[in-house]
Order: structure tokens, then sequence, then C-alpha cells
């Protein structure tokens, strides 16, 4: 198929650093391939700016292939823009009309401050991590084989799904309220459905969730926009399992 | 585990509002049930019966202590909910420009603290239209005449006062009425007492003025907010039934679709029903 090419109006956040005020901005892109990537399209206008003499826009990327989680941009209302199952890095402009006025803003959530124009700290979501998200294991010489434990396929599959998640915040992003309970869920789901992560079940949860409340998230009220704009596509099941452990430990945990 | 995560942590809370919100549905289909007498039971044996279920309600020791369970669930919910909306706001102190939150969740799901808060301002109304009236107001008593069944003696009838019982003439049986309580005419022996009338109170607030009760001038008014109030609720339950069993983790691949089509029902059925019975009165097919 032959590469097509648009132009396309986009309306930016700009903010200096983490203290000023930020706007949105204007900016007119011509010659956009269709077979280029959101981030390409982002390159290019990068690109014009610098020739302009003017800042470029900071926004986070890394692996480009959607595995790392960096990319997040809320594009046209929705987290990693209109398509489903994809992070931004994966959105193709073929995604767009010819002429189109296309929003990008930086993910909005208290625990996310914006540090410069779309790039924000997610440094709460390492904390929330830190809180339980892990199994101890001994590491002085005589660590066991993880295959050696026999785990059933379903729950397996389970924890595997859960893992998916490349904790990049869209949920959080999407979410009316700013909850971080779908990225918390599956980390919570991943490690509760395995025989290692059983044993430190109970307080991995109960401080996990803790975390999140002090990291200033909002509180889940269902309304299920985290499980469509995930790019990993993580079930809502995740939360409803972790609803199930916090009010097992919370009746049950010393 | 500290005390306090059992109220301030954000999944405790989800716990509450899914508790008090459920038991909240089934107060709704009890609540249901008996004004669905008002439309079903038609002329005296209606009003009869209404009035009698409703003595019944304020005075059964059993449906008072439900009565007050309610209570604490309206407030408990209302509260919490509010508590949550506002620190969900601060969540978010800068809005997006443009959010097109349309294409990832319903609107009633989104906007549970709007609606429910709406449903809240309903309630008061209510309940100072109907159960302030009931509890505290003076309201005239329905009243009517004994009739003995045709096969016991005909000539006397039996009465019990202080745990014996006293026989009584049939021919002095006259029930007199009074504001308050029923006794034998000439005597100080109290027979019985009449029934508030909420009956009458109901037909002439949504415009069916009889047994001496002023019309409510604002009857078409108290009947379209009425509706409308119920189209809030059901938006509210649209969302609502579905998401308590989400938050207390009753999730499984065989009953929540169950779940969720019993949601969408009730959130259609038992708000249309409540909403049918005022507009029935107003238009007069009840009376």
């Amino acid at each position: 198929m032959a590469s097509k090419t648009i132009n396309i109006n986009l309306k930016i956040w700009r903010q200096k650093n983490a203290n000023s005020k930020g706007s949105m901005e204007t900016y007119k892109l011509d010659n956009v391939s269709t077979d280029s990537s959101f981030l390409e399209m982002l390159d290019q206008l990068n690109e014009q700016l610098v020739n302009e003499r003017k800042e470029p826009i900071a926004f986070d990327h890394d692996c480009r292939e959607g595995i790392c989680g960096s990319c997040s941009l809320f594009i046209n209302g929705e987290a990693h823009g209109p398509d489903r199952a994809v992070t931004t890095c994966q959105l193709h402009m073929r995604k767009f009309k010819d002429g189109e006025t296309i929003y990008v803003e930086p993910w909005r959530a208290k625990a996310f401050p914006v540090i410069k124009d779309l790039v924000v700290d997610r440094s709460s979501f390492d904390r929330i991590q830190q809180a339980g998200g892990f199994v101890s294991v001994n590491t002085s010489g005589n660590t066991i084989d993880a295959n050696a434990i026999p785990i059933g396929k379903a729950a397996a599959d389970k924890a595997f799904e859960a893992a998916t998640c490349i904790g990049c915040g869209a949920c959080v992003a999407s979410c009316v309220n700013a909850s971080a309970m779908l990225f918390v869920s599956a980390k919570v789901s991943q490690l509760a459905l395995l025989p290692q992560g059983k044993v430190e079940a109970q307080q991995r949860v109960l401080n996990m969730v803790k975390q999140m409340d002090e990291e200033g998230f909002g509180n889940c009220t269902n309304t299920g926009a985290c499980a469509v704009e995930c790019p990993k596509e993580i079930s809502l099941e995740n939360i409803a399992r972790m609803n199930r452990e916090y009010l097992k430990a919370m009746v049950s945990a010393e | 585990m500290s005390k306090s995560a059992i109220l301030r942590s954000s999944i405790a809370k989800k716990y509450w509002m899914a508790l008090t919100g459920l038991f909240l549905c089934t107060f709704l289909i009890g609540h249901l049930i008996g004004n669905l007498q008002l439309i079903f039971i038609h002329g005296e044996e209606g009003r009869r019966a209404f009035n009698e279920y409703a003595y019944f309600m304020q005075h059964n020791i059993f449906i008072k202590v439900l009565s007050y369970v309610t209570y604490i669930s309206i407030l408990f919910h209302a509260i919490d909910g509010l508590m949550l909306a506002v620190q969900n706001k601060k969540a978010r102190p800068q809005k997006y420009a443009y959010n097109n939150a349309g294409a990832n969740s319903s609107t009633a799901s989104r906007q549970m603290a709007l609606l429910g808060s709406i449903v809240l301002i309903f309630i008061v109304t209510h309940m100072v239209n109907f159960w302030a009236k009931m509890h505290f107001e003076h309201i005239p008593l329905h009243t009517y005449e004994v009739t003995l069944p045709q096969q016991t003696n005909p000539e006397m009838v039996y009465y019990t006062h202080n745990h014996s019982l006293i026989p009584i003439q049939v021919d002095k049986v006259v029930v007199v009425r009074d504001e308050t309580n029923l006794y034998l005419e000439n005597t100080d022996l109290k027979l019985g007492e009449g029934y508030k009338d909420l009956h009458s109170v109901v037909m002439a607030f949504f415009g069916q003025s009889k047994n001496g009760f002023v019309t409510n001038s604002l009857a078409l008014w108290a009947t379209i907010l009425y509706v409308i109030s119920m189209a809030v609720m059901a938006f509210h339950l649209w969302h609502g039934f579905a998401s308590a069993f989400q938050s207390l983790g009753l999730r499984h691949k065989r009953y929540t679709p169950i779940i969720a089509v019993t949601g969408k029902l009730f959130a259609i059925v038992v708000p249309f029903l409540f909403a049918i019975i005022p507009v029935l009165i107003f238009i007069g097919y009840v009376k």
C-alpha cells in the first residue's frame, strides 16, 4: 500500500518545569506519513521546532515497541490515543484524518506531577512496588528453581496476564478519579496467584494499598475506563481479586 | 491492621459503599411492595389496607430495627460517598483540556456522586412530605365500624381488656369516631385505635383530594419531580448494583454476567414501578 501523507494541527501541553504554569500551544505539521508512529510524528515536529530555533517538546519514550511502559500521552481525550490495546509508540498516524486537530496532554493526576511538557513523574508507582510488589527469596547460594514448584495452568495464565502490566499509568490517566487500582491490582494478583507469592500475600496487599492511598491516587468507582484504555488489556478481574485479598487480609492479618 | 483502615482505606470505603448500597436495594424492594398497594387495591379497601400497613410499618419492632439500619445506611452511604467524591476531585487537580471519557466508560458510572446527591435531596424532601408527617404531625385518623362476623354469636362480641374477655352486647357496639381512639359509647372501654390516614395524605399530595384532605396545589410539580428523581435513581442503580458486587470482590465468569443483567433490570423496573404510582394517582386512575 502506497504511503499517504496528512497535514495536521496539534494542540500540545507545554510546561517549562514542575513549578511553572503550563498551557496548550498550537502547532501545524505538514507531510506526516500515515505509516509513522505517533512518536515519530512528534520527532518530526521537534525537528521542525529545532529548525525554527524553538524549544523541542519533551516526552517520555524508550523501547518504542510497546513493552517498556515509558510513553504516556493523553491523545484526543484518551490514554495512548483512540486505538485499543496499544501504547502511544504503537499508535499509527493512519488513525488520524487529514486536517484533524489532535490534542496531546500529559497524564493528569496529583500523584503524577508534570516535570516538563508531556513528561510526568511516575515514581509513585515505584514506591507502591517497593511497598510489597516482590517476593522474598533466599539468594545465599541455595536458590530453588522456581519451575520446580507445580502451578496449575489456569493460575499460571492469570498470573501471566496480570504480569503483562507495564506500569505505564494509562489506568490512572483514564480514570475519572485518577485511581491506581488497576495497576496495583495487577501487581497484587500476579504474585497472589502463585505459590511463591502466597507467603507474603496478606502483608503485601495491605502495604501496597496503604502506599497507593498515601500517594494521593483517587478511589476506584468501577467505571471500567482503566481496563478499556489499558494497552495490555489488564482485566477488572484483578481489581475484584485485590478487593477479596484485601478483605481477607483486613480481617485476619496480625 | 490499624483500626482506622477499616474506615479510611480506599478499598474498605468501597466495601462500605457496596454493603450499604446493596442493603438499600433490598429496602427499595420492600418500600416498592408497600407502595404498590396504592394502585393494586382500590377504593375504601385500598385505603384501609394501606393505612393498616403504614401503622404496622411504624409499630412493628422488627421493622423498627430495620428502619434504623436503613437510616444509618442512607447516612453512611451519603457521607462516605461525598467524602470519596471530594477525595477523588483532589486526585486530579488539573483537568484535561480535552477528555473523551465517553469512549471508555458510561456517563452514569462517572456521575455517581452527582446522581447520588440528587437522590439524597429527593430522599430528604420525600421524608419531609410523608415520613415526618407520619411520625410527628397530626394526621386525621381513618376509623371504621367494626363489622361482626355472622358465624359467631350474633348477640355478643368478645373484646379483650386487661387479659380478660369482656362480652359486649352487639347493639351497644357503636364505634365512636374520635381523633385518637375508639371507645365503646358512653364508657371508657377502649375498643381500638384508628389508623393515621396516610393513604389520603398521599392521594391529596399527588392531586386526588378526598376525606376532607386539601389538594396539593403543586401536585403536578410533585409528580414531575418524583418521576425525574426516579429516573436519576435508575441511572444511579444502572451502575451501582453490579458495581457493588465488584467492590466486594464477587466476580466470576459464570455469575458476573447474570449480576450485570439483573442490575440493569433492577435499575429499570424498580424506579419505573415507583414512578408510575404518583402518575396514576395524578391522572385519576387510582381514586
